[in-house]
């Protein structure tokens, strides 16, 4: 019966140029894409695959070096190259977008009802009250609890989940006939992501409209799309029904996509092998400074949390952003002052100064979730590779460091001639090689790994856990993995931690975590994020 | 693990670094490449120009007071035959015939007593005339032909209230003005970024107590402070730059202070700090080279502040003294000869002002360069 209907927005042999000083860059090659009404499709691809450019260019909202052939028909009538003002007709009240960054989405200044309310009164022409009612029917619409409260509050009381229901609040108060969703959940915690689909799912139910969903996540694809694109390198390379694309892939990127899930399970280590770190007890406090009317109010971000590391083993350390799963890896390397006992080697680390802490910084290494804030811009792979070098081995000669930044570059799989490079030359996994490289140089023995691969393309992040497992093998290095990535850290871990504000709220190993879970909150979080996986493998 | 071979280790690629990306979009910009063409003419007219000027930057031509811009040389023909009469008399010498022969003055002379052949000296004292020359002697010399050639003198850019070249005096105006400006200006970045950093990164009370030193001296008056150097210190060329680098650092720390602390927040200092690193090598390798970005853009715009700020230093008659001059001084003079000497503040005011347009497009076009995502 869909068949038979024709297409709400038809994208007919797109084309993306972008004029660069390099030379043009073809984005996008040539793609066709349908949306019928009433249902979801969704466009899948890496970063770099074009898939955002296409939907930026039919919104008439690229770059301004863009150049746009083809056409983009919204009721058979051409929007593609329209001026803005004919645009404006189609573009934000019959076809509306969402993005992914709900924080700087919305106006920090005004409250949110203002702003679902300002442009049905500016465009809408309706009064200030009848848009104030409207927008208050549009925050029950999204589920957002309390909303009488939440009408009058601005951006910032809200929390990350909460702004992008009012984004699509705001994208729902014109009745488009198609949203376009951008990677609207990724910068979200698994547990609000799986609510926020939810909420599209039932809002496309009960509104009728067409859904565009781009995304590089296939759990939530198989979650909530009937059809998919699957895009790569500014072309379409496989299309058709969900079910069809994920039980018979044709083309091997598809099948690459499908096997991007890290897999594999850690060995564990024999049960003799001697402690390396101990914590007991560790706790950190920020105290927020009491205002002129406001008393000193203390966070525990860190609540008495104890654990020990054996060498060669690894601990997961599992919660949601805010939950203190990065503090305590900062706490466990002293580089914010903590209470409690942190043993490394047999010698207390705790409340050692940074004069102190240099002779075992060596040893103790921490690596970073953003490959491109962790490298500094200015300096060249080969420098800042060899940085620690300088402080930790100071009678090497200038052509000894070189030679161990080759080394440390030919470990993490990267061509040492690029050592002259600087970091801005790289892709993203590359990045995370480099900082990888940076910690290898020194030869350490416990490394924190701080959301290693959250900002990486799963495919890219398979490799790098790959790389990383290598190098635990080869060097016996002691891992405390810091992540929101399920998966990853199963794939990783021998023991599991599941933090929630401050507090372990389960803890043991991951066969026990992941297929016996006890604590309702890590059912959930593994509920939420396991979903889509546990489909894959009924399927595969 | 495999040890690189040499032979792939010895040749590596030469990356591309930010400073090479912002070179190659500043040399796109046709703004910015004018400015830097205009700078560069005007930094070695001033640098060269007064060594290739045939005219001393002291020297006075007294008869050539105040004498209009021309491209033609002086003296102007009507001019030459008036200029002799009125020497010959003061030579105390009756003229009897006067003939312009090529370059060359031809006159016929008498006198009640003898010629002196000294009095030639009255003809060569005068800027218009060289090797005047006594001839033909008769009567009991007291007749004689006496003949001068005529100076031929360029003044391009006309000559000021004192009969000085004032194409001279621009070009070595220019080296004092852009001596300063550069001068003053690096003392500034010095102190301003190192001093900024420093505060920036650690930050605490340290920051807030050197924060509100510049606070301090900032709410000192500049005309005050200048007056009291120069009291203490006598005038003296290398006050200025104490005394403007002294003033324009704070802005410069207060910029970078405000780098600092968004820089100490990234992750890569973070990573620094977890691997070891002393407080000097973090700022050292780190911090400066991440600020500089902006330090560069405002020393394009330090540079023309400075250039006026000694302009009116010296307008007030605290800065350079005579006969060494300075575009600021340069044009208070023009200022005050405005009716009927317009050249001498038009003149000095082209070279000051495309100085200024060029850095201030230089500034701009950096920025640009810098930092692309604003564009």
């Amino acid at each position: 019966m869909q068949d038979l209907k024709r297409p709400v927005l038809a994208i007919k042999d797109l084309k993306v140029d972008f004029e660069t000083a390099t030379g043009p860059v073809n984005a996008v090659r040539g793609v066709d894409i349908n949306v019928k009404p009433g249902e979801t499709v969704a466009i899948v691809g890496e970063s770099g695959s074009g898939k955002s450019q296409t939907l930026m260019a039919a919104m008439g909202l690229l770059a301004s070096n863009g150049r746009t052939q083809g056409e983009v028909l919204y009721e058979d009538a051409n929007i593609l190259g329209l001026p803005a003002h004919q645009l404006n007709k189609v573009r934000g009240k019959k076809i509306t977008m969402i993005f992914q960054e709900p924080m700087t989405s919305l106006d920090p200044l005004y409250t949110i009802g203002r702003q679902l309310a300002e442009p049905m009164v500016v465009h809408g022409g309706l009064s200030w009250k009848q848009a104030k009612v409207k927008a208050l029917e549009l925050l029950k619409l999204v589920n957002i609890p309390e909303p009488e409260r939440k009408i009058k509050a601005y951006p910032y009381e809200m929390s990350g989940g909460q702004r992008q229901r009012v984004m699509i609040a705001m994208a729902l108060a014109n009745d488009p006939d198609v949203l376009i969703a951008d990677e609207p959940t990724t910068a979200l915690d698994v547990t609000t992501q799986a609510q926020i689909l939810d909420l599209l799912a039932d809002l496309q139910k009960r509104l009728g409209m067409a859904v565009i969903f781009i995304t590089h996540d296939l759990g939530i694809v198989r979650r909530i799309a009937d059809r998919v694109y699957v895009m790569k390198t500014g072309e379409v390379v496989e299309s058709g029904e969900t079910a069809r694309i994920f039980t018979q892939p044709e083309h091997p990127y598809t099948r690459m996509l499908l096997d991007a899930e890290p897999t594999g399970h850690k060995p564990p280590v024999p049960d003799n092998t001697p402690v390396l770190l101990e914590a007991q007890k560790v706790d950190v406090e920020f105290v927020l400074e009491a205002g002129l009317f406001v008393p000193a109010h203390i966070l525990r971000a860190v609540d008495n949390i104890s654990f020990s590391l054996r060498r060669g083993q690894t601990l997961g350390i599992v919660g949601e952003s805010g939950s203190g799963k990065s503090t305590l890896g900062r706490a466990v390397l002293n580089l914010l002052p903590a209470g409690g006992r942190v043993v490394f080697q047999g010698e207390v680390v705790s409340g050692k100064d940074r004069a102190a802490m240099r002779a075992l910084r060596k040893d103790m290494q921490l690596i970073f979730q953003d490959p491109f804030g962790s490298l500094s811009p200015r300096m060249t792979v080969g420098q800042i590779i060899s940085e620690g070098l300088l402080v930790h081995e100071p009678s090497l000669s200038a052509r000894d460091r070189d030679q161990r930044a080759c080394q440390a570059l030919d470990e993490v799989s990267l061509d040492p001639a690029m050592r002259n490079r600087y970091p801005h030359e790289f892709s993203g996994g590359q990045r995370q090689r480099i900082a990888i490289a940076r910690t290898m140089v020194l030869k350490p023995q416990f490394v924190v790994l701080d959301e290693p691969t959250s900002a990486l393309d799963r495919t890219i992040q398979k490799q790098v856990v790959e790389l990383l497992r290598g190098l635990q093998k080869a060097y016996d290095l002691t891992y405390l993995f810091i992540s929101h990535d399920l998966a990853v850290v199963r794939a990783l871990s021998d023991t599991v931690m599941v933090m929630q504000r401050g507090k372990v709220v389960e803890a043991g190993s991951v066969d026990d975590i992941f297929q016996a879970p006890q604590n309702a909150y890590t059912k959930e979080l593994i509920g939420a994020a396991m979903l889509t996986q546990q489909q894959m493998m009924d399927t595969a | 693990m495999s040890v690189t071979t040499p032979d792939t280790a010895d040749v590596p690629q030469r990356g591309r670094s930010l400073w090479d990306d912002a070179r190659d979009r500043l040399l796109a910009n046709k703004a910015a490449v004018a400015s830097m063409i205009v700078l560069a003419t005007i930094a070695l007219l001033s640098a060269f120009g007064p060594i290739l000027s045939p005219h001393d930057y002291d020297t006075v031509y007294r008869d050539y007071v105040k004498v209009p811009a021309s491209l033609g040389a002086y003296p102007k023909s009507d001019q030459v035959e008036p200029a002799f009469e009125a020497l010959v008399k003061r030579a105390r010498l009756n003229l009897e015939s006067y003939e312009r022969v090529g370059d060359q003055v031809v006159a016929e002379v008498t006198s009640r007593r003898a010629i002196d052949p000294r009095s030639t000296r009255y003809i060569d004292r005068s800027d218009l005339f060289k090797n005047a020359a006594l001839s033909d002697l008769a009567d009991e010399d007291k007749r004689a032909t006496l003949t001068a050639d005529i100076n031929y003198l360029h003044f391009y850019f006309g000559t000021d209230a004192n009969g000085r070249d004032l194409m001279t005096r621009t070009f070595i105006a220019g080296r004092v003005s852009l001596t300063i400006g550069l001068l003053a200006t690096v003392v500034a970045i010095t102190i301003g970024v190192l001093y900024g950093a420093t505060s920036g990164y650690l930050g605490g009370r340290a920051d807030q107590l050197m924060m509100r030193v510049v606070d301090i001296l900032y709410s000192l008056p500049f005309i005050f402070f200048v007056i009291m150097l120069v009291v203490f210190f006598g005038r003296n060329f290398i006050l200025m730059f104490i005394a403007v680098g002294a003033v324009e650092w704070l802005d410069m720390a207060r910029i970078v202070r405000g780098q600092t602390l968004t820089i100490k927040r990234q992750e890569y200092v973070q990573a620094a700090e977890a691997m070891g690193v002393a407080d000097g090598g973090i700022v050292r390798r780190h911090i400066i080279p991440n600020t500089l970005g902006p330090v560069v853009v405002y020393m394009t715009l330090l540079v023309p502040k400075v250039i006026l700020l000694e302009s009116f230093l010296s307008f007030l008659g605290l800065g350079i003294q005579e006969p060494m001059t300075s575009w600021g001084v340069l044009i208070s003079e023009g200022a005050r000869n405005l009716q009927g000497s317009a050249w001498m503040l038009i003149f000095p005011s082209i070279f000051l002002t495309s100085t200024l347009f060029a850095l201030n497009f230089i500034g701009d076009g950096l920025r640009d360069a810098l930092d692309p995502k604003d564009r």
